[in-house]
């Protein structure tokens, strides 16, 4: 039933002017701003002067699978609920693991593969336009252990938070403000990581995407514990 | 309560014994007692707030019961047998509950996938109900562009998807025009036609008389259970209604004087009265005979027909 839940969601995304828009507007305002912070930088510009236009760089790179799918997150269950959907959903066999399951991976899904495309892009254009002291930083094996197990498990844990959210509110907006507030300590050790005040390795960001993985398990086991049908249809309940 | 069960539930699909449900301090229903038998269109009526769509929810296991006993489609209504009474039932709720920004055919398929119907079972089964409900040539329409009318055909297609042994429908023609209402209500009839089972809530009598073989009229309490014409019979003796050219000078003893006429009374208007009779098939003609017997002239005589809204109002008005 997973897969029955992530096509519904794939095409309803497709067919949501917000979603579609915020998916592609948002990897190229951060792409644009990562050409503009680092493409123009001086060949011969000390490594230590790279610190701050990189790190930001990175930094924007990691919020994507943060920000991107907070959206879709915030909508799981509060957008079932507005729509009328969730009653008929509810009434036919599907588990609320496999419900919750579908809508989770149906977001991580895209947030990673934007991000991942988003990195490739980068890279790729920095190869050809960005001074070779810009590549030597940003396409290294740090960078894409970041990329290949802190942004899934980043992404993982914000579209979890989302959704637990979405479980207990009924207002979208502050659903979609809260899960992006309740991702922010995240990017914080992030930033302090991309900023060198933690000095990044590749053992550091897989350490840390294990943490955050731990944390999103925790969120996971949150959600399932919380999904509860007869709050979300009504005000009681658990 | 007038009475429980009548001896036509044989097989029930539906078993409820004493069922509660309390939202805080709050009764949404109490004491719910009542059978539904395999085959059997089974309508719960009763006003707003009577606990009509909470008496489904709970038997479709969206909500857990706060006391009492159930048994739904032969299985205990508890929480370890949700997954199982959900494999077995469909429920279509008030509102149609469709994504509007999926095609006909996109809900359905999805609904399929949910009741884990292989790809070509889901095919089959989904043009199969499209053709039941009349939406064959709109499958491909996003639900979104669809009348209201048409979005409650659709939303009634998906849940007969599964092929459910017993069908809820909340209120299935609520806020739609009388054509659509008359659709909606065509298949349904299908349905008790085909012998499937159907639970079916409404406030409008019409349609419930119409439909359904059996009701419960509810108002937070059963309040009275049984086939549309026997709750007739037990609520209203039979009468006749007798009106006449000009009023009668003595009436007191012309129908005490008629066998068979139980009471009279004064109806609405001049020259109109109600008889409680025993028999109006065999009572009509000794009324006719002696009223003309005494000269009178009869400009009608036939016998008072009750409908399922005065049985309705008679219990419900008692319970306020």
């Amino acid at each position: 039933m997973v897969p029955t839940v992530i096509r519904k969601e794939f095409r309803e995304y497709r067919r949501n002017r917000f979603i579609v828009f915020t998916m592609a507007a948002m990897p190229v305002v951060v792409l644009l701003i990562l050409v503009g912070e680092t493409f123009a930088l001086p060949e011969r510009i000390p490594l230590a002067a790279l610190r701050r236009p990189v790190g930001e760089a990175l930094l924007f790179l990691q919020l994507i699978p943060v920000m991107l799918p907070t959206t879709i997150a915030a909508y799981a269950v509060i957008g079932e609920r507005e729509q009328g959907t969730l009653e008929p959903v509810l009434t036919t066999p599907v588990t609320d693991r496999a419900l919750l399951a579908g809508k989770a991976i149906a977001a991580v899904l895209p947030a990673v593969a934007i991000s991942w495309l988003l990195y490739a892009v980068y890279v790729g254009l920095a190869q050809l336009f960005a001074p070779a002291v810009v590549v030597s930083q940003i396409w290294t094996l740090d960078q894409v252990v970041a990329m290949a197990v802190l942004t899934p498990a980043l992404a993982a844990f914000a579209i979890l938070v989302g959704i637990l959210i979405s479980l207990r509110s009924t207002d979208f907006r502050v659903a979609q403000q809260l899960a992006v507030l309740a991702s922010l300590p995240v990017i914080g050790l992030v930033a302090l990581v991309t900023f060198r005040v933690i000095r990044p390795s590749a053992a550091l960001y897989a350490a840390a995407a294990g943490a955050v993985g731990l944390m999103a398990a925790g969120c996971w086991r949150l959600a399932t514990g919380l999904f509860n049908r007869e709050r979300l249809l009504t005000r009681f309940g658990s | 309560m007038l009475s429980t069960e009548t001896s036509t539930v044989t097989r029930p699909a539906i078993r409820v014994d004493g069922l509660t449900k309390r939202f805080a301090d709050r009764a949404a229903f109490e004491g719910l007692t009542f059978e539904v038998a395999a085959g059997e269109v089974f309508g719960l009526l009763g006003p707003n707030g009577a606990g009509k769509t909470t008496t489904v929810r709970v038997l479709s296991t969206l909500l857990p019961l706060t006391s009492g006993t159930a048994e739904v489609a032969g299985v205990a209504l508890e929480a370890v047998n949700r997954p199982e009474i959900r494999r077995r039932i469909s429920v279509m709720p008030e509102t149609p509950g469709l994504y509007l920004r999926l095609t006909v055919r996109d809900n359905l398929e999805f609904f399929a996938g949910l009741y884990g119907l292989s790809r070509s079972e889901a095919q089959r089964r989904i043009e199969q109900n499209l053709a039941l409900v009349g939406l064959v040539d709109r499958a491909d329409d996003l639900a979104g562009s669809l009348s209201r009318g048409l979005l409650q055909r659709t939303a009634l297609a998906r849940a007969l998807l599964p092929d459910p042994a017993i069908l809820f429908l909340d209120e299935p023609t609520t806020g739609l025009d009388p054509v659509a209402a008359a659709a909606v209500r065509e298949i349904i009839g299908g349905l008790r036609d085909r012998g499937a089972t159907v639970f079916l809530t409404t406030h409008r009598l019409d349609e419930a008389e119409r439909l359904c073989d059996r009701v419960a009229i509810v108002n937070t309490r059963l309040v009275s259970v049984g086939r549309p014409e026997e709750l007739r019979r037990r609520l209203f003796r039979p009468a006749l209604e007798l009106r006449l050219g000009r009023a009668l000078l003595e009436p007191a003893a012309l129908f005490e004087s008629i066998r068979g006429v139980n009471r009279w009374t004064n109806g609405l208007g001049t020259g109109v009265y109600v008889l409680d009779v025993t028999d109006p098939e065999a009572t009509a003609p000794e009324v006719a005979r002696a009223v003309v017997g005494i000269g009178a002239s009869i400009l009608r005589l036939a016998e008072i027909g009750r409908s399922l809204e005065d049985v309705y109002l008679e219990l419900v008005e008692d319970e306020w």
